[in-house]
């Protein structure tokens, strides 16, 4: 009687990576529903498109690899990484841009750098920087909110999206707009009460700007889901949304004319609930333990504000999340937790204590 | 009731501790063979007294304890020796080590043996002693000798004891079921303890939330006893030593110290158990309480199970099936090891044999990239990075594994227990601590044979350079003389000058040279200093050569018998042996003056 040799633990916890993908594309559902109906069908092409792009991308690179097609594509990381790009891009941009950038999300961001778990930088944003760079026209031409559509005009339909996207179609006029860091981005000379009262965008909304206040409230909804389900800490989307609140105040200028915007329109409005819990909490190129992603999140939530201030960009998220990549090998040699039975925390590089 | 702290990380598995505690525990029948190793403990293997052939009872020590730091073994059961040999035991590796079996005969027939009731006038040294020859180690889990544990050669007094009950791994109810019916003589137990330790201030029973039952059997019998039964919420692992002191007195035990050193003493219940069955009733511990449960076994309970009890007894008294599941643990499904086969025994340090069925612990999914979700670092019970050493020791990075504190990974299981990508954490630690340990030894080594080296050749360049200054004086001497003479013979003899020899040089060693010698020096002083090491080294030597002395007299009666004309070499050999022992003995008797 031979038994089989497995070494310990023998128990595991039921869930598995792919689980954790799949909660993740469920938790982008809030988000996406409220991009669509505050913005018609855009999105939701942009993030089938960028899926079907992305698996197709995934595979033809895993095969060239010689590796087993249905077990890469089984964990769901590749959709997850065109969902979200295809989330960030603006409504209605034409296909070829979609594929661009989902191109390069795959193909340069993440295989060529060895694949799943080994990209230093966040697939989703490398994406979506470079088609802003390349393609800004297309970039940053964003849809009006359905609250702000002139009287009488609707988003266009599911097959007139189509055709906008496919095959080169203009969409109606009206039905593309500024959003409200544009507005701010343009806003010289006017006091902030006075941007709220004349912009449509504002004096639509709630609190935020127009249908942007929903969208966030959806991605934080799905955010909230996805913290509550433990698949990431708090704190790198507290540490973000913290260091954006605090600049927002401290820059606030008591709503002058050179005021950057209000706080509550800085957290609600852009990137700023999809970045804090869906692109900074990519662990693979954030920092590790959570002291340091804290620290990655400040530094996110600081550098979006900067750019979107003083820098030539209206909104920064992804930007910000590359640069904070860039750090987060650099926060994790200061950032080691303290382990029993130390009195302090070490560096990753010290060597072995004397 | 006491204030407990809580202990970062930790996961809840399935407790699946319902399923063996539905009967009492139960008595198996004798096994027809006892294979009892050797070493069942941490420190030096025992070394049998016993012969093939013979007759052994109930409780007659069958091996002695090998220096300070070992045990002796005692006959679990009355019967013949039948081997002395190398067989495969429970050990991770499934290696083969040196055990003797007994082959049972059924009448279960106890040597003579008793115990001592007022344990109270007895002094810690002699109750210590009774400790050690009823052959107890930690039953927990490491199986430490309990002897050395409570030996008072310690820098500070105890203040805390801590009876360990929190039995956090799943399926194990060893520790339970014990409590439940045992609890007077465990108290008992405990009390000895306290004797021994001159009675802390602080004695303590940890125990997890989720054994009423057991807390409940406690209470009567701690009442105005002093000992407090502390009971915190149940969380794998808080059962490890380190997290137990933390969780009961909210104190870390320093990176590399002891908990002696901190003045606690902590120790497992089933331990107290075997401690008050060898004081009281004189009993050496020859049996322990066996969990034997997993789906792939018919009637999942615990067991008082004889030292050295093959599993397959075990497992065949309680309808295994063998189709239903792949592997056979020894321990919980955290920390415990599959076992190669079923021929391997019982030890004491044997809490659980766990035969999961395919259904409850299914085969391994592969490995799929780590994503760095740090839901192992969420779990680790000492907030190590678990996913860095992952990385680290993937490429073999050695400084970054030791600045990351691998070596203060407890192996508990936790980060690879939550990882969603079934990588097999704990292993790759397992296999980079012993790269780092082969790797410190090699350097060790090399620096070594590297200094012999330059110290050899520093020797060479020396002597060398004495050699060139002698030769250089005696050219000088004869070049002086010749000129000497010379003058003489022109100045008519005037008494020639001694010629001015520098030191020669190079005749003093170099600072680094002398270092290096010094180093050797006291690297062999330091060798001689110990005289513990000096004493097991002795002891060993002794041993070996008795068993020499042994052999060479068998030869030689032999070598009588057949009256081979070998008798003459063969004499000068054994007394030559007997000499060499004598030496030793005369040697150890000094060092213990």
């Amino acid at each position: 009687m031979a038994f089989k040799q497995v070494s310990s633990p023998h128990a595991h916890a039921a869930q598995n990576t792919s689980q954790v993908m799949k909660l993740v594309l469920l938790a982008t559902i809030p988000g996406l529903a409220a991009l669509t109906w505050q913005f018609g069908w855009g999105s939701f092409i942009n993030v089938v498109l960028a899926s079907v792009t992305a698996v197709c991308c995934e595979a033809a690179i895993v095969k060239m690899r010689g590796r087993s097609i249905s077990f890469y594509l089984g964990d769901y990381s590749a959709v997850v990484t065109a969902v979200l790009l295809g989330l960030a891009l603006p409504p209605l941009a034409p296909w070829w841009v979609v594929v661009v950038g989902t191109v390069f999300s795959i193909v340069v961001a993440k295989q060529l750098y060895g694949g799943l778990g080994y990209n230093p930088f966040n697939p989703a944003m490398v994406g979506y920087v470079v088609l802003l760079i390349s393609f800004p026209i297309q970039m940053t031409t964003w849809v009006a909110p359905l609250a702000l559509l002139p009287a009488g005009a609707a988003h266009p339909g599911l097959v007139e999206s189509l055709q906008i996207v496919f095959a080169g179609y203009s969409p109606a006029d009206g039905v593309t707009g500024a959003t409200p860091l544009d507005v701010f981005k343009h806003s010289s000379g006017l006091l902030v009460d006075q941007v709220y009262d004349r912009e449509p965008l504002f004096n639509q909304a709630m609190f935020a700007g127009a249908g942007w206040e929903w969208v966030n409230l959806g991605f934080l909804l799905g955010g909230i889901i996805l913290l509550y389900q433990r698949i990431f800490t708090w704190h790198g989307p507290v540490g973000m949304l913290g260091a954006l609140a605090l600049m927002s105040i401290i820059f606030w200028d008591s709503g002058s004319s050179s005021s950057p915007g209000s706080p509550l329109m800085h957290l609600f409005s852009g990137a700023s609930m999809m970045g804090a819990f869906f692109i900074l909490t990519d662990p693979v190129s954030s920092a590790v333990s959570n002291r340091g992603r804290l620290i990655f999140g400040v530094l996110i939530g600081v550098l979006v504000y900067v750019i979107r201030a003083w820098g030539n960009y209206p909104d920064a998220v992804a930007f910000a999340v590359l640069l904070a990549n860039f750090a987060a090998p650099f926060i994790d040699n200061y950032t080691l937790p303290r382990t029993y039975g130390h009195t302090d925390r070490r560096r990753a590089t010290e060597k072995e204590e004397d | 009731m006491s204030r407990t702290w809580v202990t970062p990380g930790g996961v809840h598995p399935p407790e699946n501790k319902h399923q063996s505690l539905t009967q009492p525990i139960g008595q198996l029948p004798i096994p027809e063979k006892l294979i009892i190793p050797l070493s069942q403990h941490i420190g030096a293997p025992a070394t049998p007294c016993v012969e093939i052939g013979q007759q052994v009872l109930k409780g007659q020590v069958i091996a002695q304890a090998a220096g300070l730091v070992s045990i002796p073994m005692h006959a679990p059961s009355s019967g013949t020796i039948s081997a002395i040999e190398h067989r495969p035991i429970a050990h991770a590796s499934g290696m083969l080590a040196p055990c003797i079996e007994i082959t049972t005969d059924g009448a279960d027939t106890w040597i003579e043996h008793q115990g001592i009731s007022d344990y109270e006038h007895i002094t810690p040294s002699k109750l210590i002693e009774m400790v050690g020859n009823a052959g107890i180690s930690g039953m927990g889990g490491a199986g430490f000798p309990s002897a050395v544990k409570l030996n008072p050669g310690r820098q500070r007094p105890i203040d805390t004891l801590i009876v360990n009950a929190t039995e956090c791994e799943p399926y194990i109810t060893a520790d339970d079921s014990a409590i439940r019916e045992r609890a007077g003589e465990i108290v008992e137990g405990i009390k000895i303890l306290s004797a021994i330790l001159d009675h802390p201030t602080n004695i303590m029973i940890g125990i997890e939330d989720n054994k009423p039952e057991a807390i409940a059997a406690l209470a009567p019998h701690v009442e105005d006893s002093g000992i407090s039964v502390v009971v915190f919420p149940t969380k794998y692992p808080s059962g490890g030593e380190k997290q137990l002191i933390y969780i009961l007195t909210g104190k870390e035990l320093p990176a590399g110290k002891l908990p002696a050193d901190e003045g606690i003493v902590c120790i497992n219940i089933g331990t107290t158990y075997a401690i008050k069955r060898a004081v009281i009733d004189g009993e050496p511990l020859i049996s322990r309480v066996t969990t034997v449960t997993g789906d792939a076994v018919g009637t999942p309970r615990n067991y008082d199970t004889l030292i050295g009890t093959p599993v397959r007894h075990l497992l065949e008294h309680n309808q295994f099936d063998g189709q239903a599941g792949g592997r056979v643990i020894m321990g919980g499904p955290m920390m415990g090891f599959t076992l190669p086969s079923a021929d391997v025994p019982i030890v004491k340090t044997t809490n659980c044999i766990l035969a999961p069925s395919y259904a409850e612990i299914p085969d391994d999914d592969p490995a799929q990239p780590c994503i760095r979700c740090g839901m192992c670092a969420e779990a680790c019970p000492v907030s190590l990075l678990p996913q860095q050493l992952f990385w680290y020791a993937q490429a073999e990075e050695h400084d970054r594994l030791e600045a990351h504190n691998l070596f203060d990974c407890i192996e508990c299981g936790a980060c690879s227990y939550v990882c969603p990508s079934n990588i097999p954490l704990v292993q790759y630690y397992r296999a980079a601590k012993g790269d780092i340990r082969k790797a410190r030894e090699e350097k060790v080594k090399s620096d070594h044979a590297r200094e012999r080296f330059e110290f050899h050749k520093e020797r060479i360049e020396q002597a060398e350079r004495e050699k060139e200054a002698k030769r250089a004086a005696r050219r000088e001497a004869t070049q002086q003389a010749k000129a000497d003479h010379l003058a003489a013979t022109a100045n008519g003899g005037a008494a020639p000058s001694a010629p001015a020899t520098a030191s020669p040089a190079g005749a003093v060693p170099t600072s680094s040279a002398a270092d290096i010698i010094a180093a050797a020096q006291a690297r062999a002083a330091a060798k001689q200093a110990n005289p513990e090491d000096q004493r097991a080294k002795l002891e060993r030597t002794i041993a070996s050569a008795e068993q020499r002395l042994k052999m060479a007299e068998e030869k030689l009666a032999e070598a009588i018998n057949e009256d081979s004309g070998k008798q003459d070499k063969l004499s000068a050999a054994v007394e030559n042996t007997r000499q060499k022992l004598e030496q030793s003995k005369s040697k150890l008797a000094e060092l213990a003056e």
